[in-house]
């Protein structure tokens, strides 16, 4: 890259194809380190997000990982002043860890005993705990042995400096973590959706809750290092928020949700790689960040356009039904079908009407015969199932629910569409067959 | 240490900044939206770094322009994300402000080779440095980050007086606020802006992240130290002042004692404030932990005392002597509190040692009556108008012997038994 150019020039070089393929195969040792590493956390990220989410407990995990940071340097130091090694990962990670459950001590403790909601004690222990910790690591560089310049790596994360002892940390944590979800599944999910249930088969609640949140911090821990502690709980909620837009079922939640964070890993992974000055940690969360973008429109469960797709569905549906109810009506008076006394029978648009027509024309539904529309067979059929449904509301809202007869029609037009086959036949076994011959109210005078 | 004018400068910035966090915190706390301040504080950095890549300079309008917008984004999307993808707030906040930030950072490494600023710096602030960015005002020449956050203050203080009633209203009853008038998402977005103006012009001074202890911290302290509305935004205020003072002297006076040369003023900022929300967590007269000991413990030594009394006056009813009898095992309470309790009332003139036995003095004995009259008349009250076992009216009666006022007692009505055949003791009155 050449140096020297104006400040809005962000041109990076694209990587070359024999670049992207020994990124892709894990070619070079320090690529496959990161990538491996930041896979097996996605993974295990994932897992134990899709309980902490569950448990509306995302961002007592943001606290927590804020207040790691006076764990990491407090660790740093006292490893130092014993002489070992300042660095040791396993050392750092305790620190962090004991510090990350101090954060979530006190978040319970101030919940329980002011009269602060959640929002102020995870603010308040966030904010303290992370100004401490830059307090001792300023105290921490000025230390002489020890080398401290490399723990401030730890808030933005920085992979480049990870390992193959980290990844294998990593690698086995997740997979002890991993056995742990699997194994409490079912306690974990009966802590998310019914406490009380769980309390009620005799399961120790608070020590599960206690559990899940240990694994948390320790989740948060590994973290640390890829990703950073400003980002770490973007790795437990991000691709665990996304899974809710594919499925409703918790193995699969946890499933997507898995695969959602491995894949964001890898795919954060390799980019930065492959792109110059992209941060690991960040990019990973963006990408994650992406699925839930992907997700959160297209998702097949709650997404948005899954919802506009449905209700769009039913929309079309009930005016279909609308106008072979208009019709049916207006022919049953014997009058001629009309366009123009479709259109006077409900307040619709004359384009609406047109559109309408024409579909039914095109389901066989009605047919054009010189100036009006007449049902065919099939049309006449489904119409009368409409009407009678209709009819079989409105003569129960009058015979039972004691409402005017000219009060009923607006009731009756909301619930014909979603009578079932057994609710029609309950009511029919109520009213009486028959009771659908004719409408109970005067046709055409509802305005 | 020696303490230069530069301190002197220091210390004006960090008040000042740390005041005008603490107006729209106090908001954001009343409205349990901390954490929203918590997404902005952090969504600044996106905003900076996006307005660094337009403009290419350290143009502080646009710096303000492309936080704020981004600041009201954040707040548009949490509320997006939650209505529209069904996902509870504080994920919502979690999700945004994290790909949010996530964002900044990388684009912020993408241009950080061509402007003079780095994460480290937003992060942490370098208010050290403040001092030596001096702007020329007429004949004075003072540092720039005194005028941004002295405007910022003074701004949130005009915001804050003006919309007193309006974010009063908005905050604590919505729908009463609609009814007058007011629109509460109005008011929302508007704390939004505050927020978000405020964490960019503090961010050069306490770094982005801890704009969040400035804005939180004062706010919760002074949540707990007084009920009032208006009195909160001064206690917040000063609170926050004194947490800035006493950061920097922390930080520059604490460090050496160690052998250090001094820390991190932004740090020691928020760890000043922790501490002094800390202090009124423990102390604060009415919703401290400590006085809420204290008023409990109270209490328990007047139950202790009136049982005391109310046992003695029934074993002389009963012509028992009280010396075949231990306290602790007729009242299953622990032989200290006993003691202690026993020491009470015969300081107050209420019972009298004669060897061997505890006696109730003439004084004590009318107090007594008192209490068993409480007692026997809840019975009788509780039989009449709830009627259920006769042996689960004493538990009851038990309890609400020790609040009875002497106002309720002439209300309960007079009996000459009680249910269980004893004779309630006559109204000291007649």
């Amino acid at each position: 890259m050449n140096t020297g150019h104006s400040i809005s020039d962000t041109s990076f070089v694209l990587p070359t194809a024999e670049q992207l393929w020994r990124v892709l195969i894990l070619d070079e040792y320090n690529t496959r380190v990161v990538i491996l590493g930041v896979m097996a956390l996605g993974i295990v990220a994932g897992l134990v997000g899709t309980f902490l989410l569950l448990r509306k407990r995302a961002l007592t995990a943001d606290a927590l990982s804020h207040a790691t940071l006076p764990g990491i340097t407090v660790a740093f130091m006292v490893m130092v002043a014993f002489g070992m090694q300042g660095k040791s990962m396993f050392g750092l990670m305790i620190g962090a860890f004991v510090f990350g459950c101090i954060g979530v001590l006190l978040i319970l403790g101030i919940r329980r005993t002011t009269r602060l909601k959640d929002d102020a004690a995870i603010g308040i222990v966030l904010s303290v705990l992370f100004g401490l910790g830059l307090c001792l690591l300023r105290l921490a560089t000025e230390i002489p042995t020890g080398n401290a310049a490399g723990l401030n790596g730890f808030i933005f994360g920085k992979a480049s400096s990870m390992v193959a002892s980290d990844t294998k940390v990593i690698i086995t944590v997740a997979i002890c973590t991993g056995i742990i979800v699997a194994a409490l599944r079912k306690e974990f999910t009966a802590l998310c959706f019914d406490e009380n249930f769980g309390a009620a088969q005799g399961w120790p609640i608070l020590r599960l809750d206690i559990v899940l949140m240990t694994l948390v911090a320790i989740v948060t821990v590994i973290a640390l290092q890829s990703v950073g502690l400003v980002l770490a709980v973007a790795m437990l909620i991000v691709p665990a928020a996304s899974a809710r837009y594919w499925c409703t079922k918790i193995g699969s939640l946890l499933f997507v949700s898995a695969l959602i964070g491995c894949l964001g890993g890898w795919l954060g992974g390799v980019v930065s790689a492959l792109v110059p000055r992209m941060p690991t940690g960040p990019v990973i969360v963006l990408v994650c960040g992406g699925w839930f973008v992907i997700s959160f429109i297209f998702g097949p469960v709650n997404g948005i356009v899954a919802r506009q797709w449905r209700v769009w569905r039913l929309n079309r549906r009930v005016a279909m039904q609308h106008i072979l109810r208009a019709m049916f009506e207006v022919s049953s008076e014997n009058k001629l079908c009309k366009f123009e006394s479709i259109v006077e029978t409900r307040s619709w648009s004359q384009s609406q009407v047109t559109r309408l027509l024409s579909r039914l024309e095109r389901n066989h539904f009605a047919k054009k015969e010189e100036k009006c529309w007449v049902l065919t067979g099939l049309g006449i059929q489904e119409a009368t199932r409409v009407v009678r449904n209709h009819r079989l509301w409105e003569v129960y809202l009058i015979n039972y629910a004691d409402i005017a007869p000219n009060h009923v029609d607006r009731d009756a037009d909301l619930i014909e569409h979603v009578l079932g086959t057994s609710m029609v036949e309950k009511l029919e076994a109520l009213l009486g067959s028959d009771a659908v011959s004719t409408s109970p109210h005067p046709l055409g005078e509802q305005e | 240490m020696i303490w230069t004018p530069i301190d002197t400068w220091i210390c004006i910035i960090a008040s000042l900044c740390a005041a005008a966090c603490a107006l729209p915190g106090c908001i954001l706390v009343l409205r349990r939206m901390s954490l929203m301040g918590d997404a902005i504080s952090h969504t600044v950095l996106p905003g900076i770094a996006i307005a660094f890549i337009v403009t290419g300079s350290r143009e502080p309008t646009a710096m303000l322009i492309g936080a704020v917008v981004i600041g009201l984004l954040t707040s548009f999307l949490v509320q997006a994300i939650e209505t529209l993808g069904k996902i509870e707030t504080g994920a919502a906040i979690g999700i945004v402000f994290t790909v949010l930030f996530a964002a900044g950072l990388v684009l912020m490494r993408q241009a950080v080779d061509h402007v003079d600023i780095d994460p480290d710096c937003v992060l942490y602030g370098a208010v050290e440095f403040a001092y030596f960015d001096q702007v020329t005002i007429g004949s004075w020449s003072i540092p720039r980050a005194a005028v941004v956050n002295g405007v910022a203050l003074v701004a949130n203080a005009a915001i804050v007086m003006i919309f007193y009633k309006e974010f009063k209203i908005t905050s604590f009853d919505p729908a009463l606020a609609m009814t007058q008038g007011i629109r509460p998402s109005a008011m929302h977005y508007l704390l939004m802006t505050m927020t978000a103006a405020t964490a960019v012009a503090a961010f050069e001074t306490v770094g982005s992240i801890l704009v969040i202890a400035m804005l939180i911290v004062p706010a919760a302290t002074a949540y707990l130290l007084t009920d009032k509305y208006g009195a909160m935004f001064v206690i917040a205020s000063w609170i926050a002042i004194i947490g800035a003072v006493g950061g920097h002297i922390s930080a520059v006076s604490i460090p050496p004692i160690f052998g250090f040369s001094g820390t991190s003023t932004a740090g020691a900022m928020a760890v000043v404030v922790g501490l002094l929300f800390f202090l009124a967590w423990v102390f604060s007269p009415r919703h401290g932990v400590l006085s809420a000991a204290i008023r409990r413990k109270k209490v328990q030594q007047d139950i202790i005392r009136e049982d005391i009394l109310g046992l003695l006056w029934r074993l002389e009813e009963r012509n028992h002597e009280s010396a075949h009898l231990s306290f602790e095992n007729a009242l299953c309470i622990p032989k200290r509190s006993i003691k202690q309790a026993i020491r009470h009332l015969q300081k107050l003139g209420n019972v009298s040692f004669e060897q061997p036995l505890w006696r109730l003095t003439e004084h004590g004995r009318k107090e007594a009556a008192l209490i068993v009259r409480s007692h026997r008349l809840w019975e009788t009250y509780l039989d009449k108008h709830f009627p259920q076992d006769v042996h689960q009216l004493h538990q009851s009666a038990e309890r609400l012997e020790h609040v009875t006022t002497a106002k309720m007692q002439s209300r309960l009505g007079d009996a000459e038994r009680d249910p269980h055949g004893s004779t309630v003791p006559p109204s000291p009155d007649n």
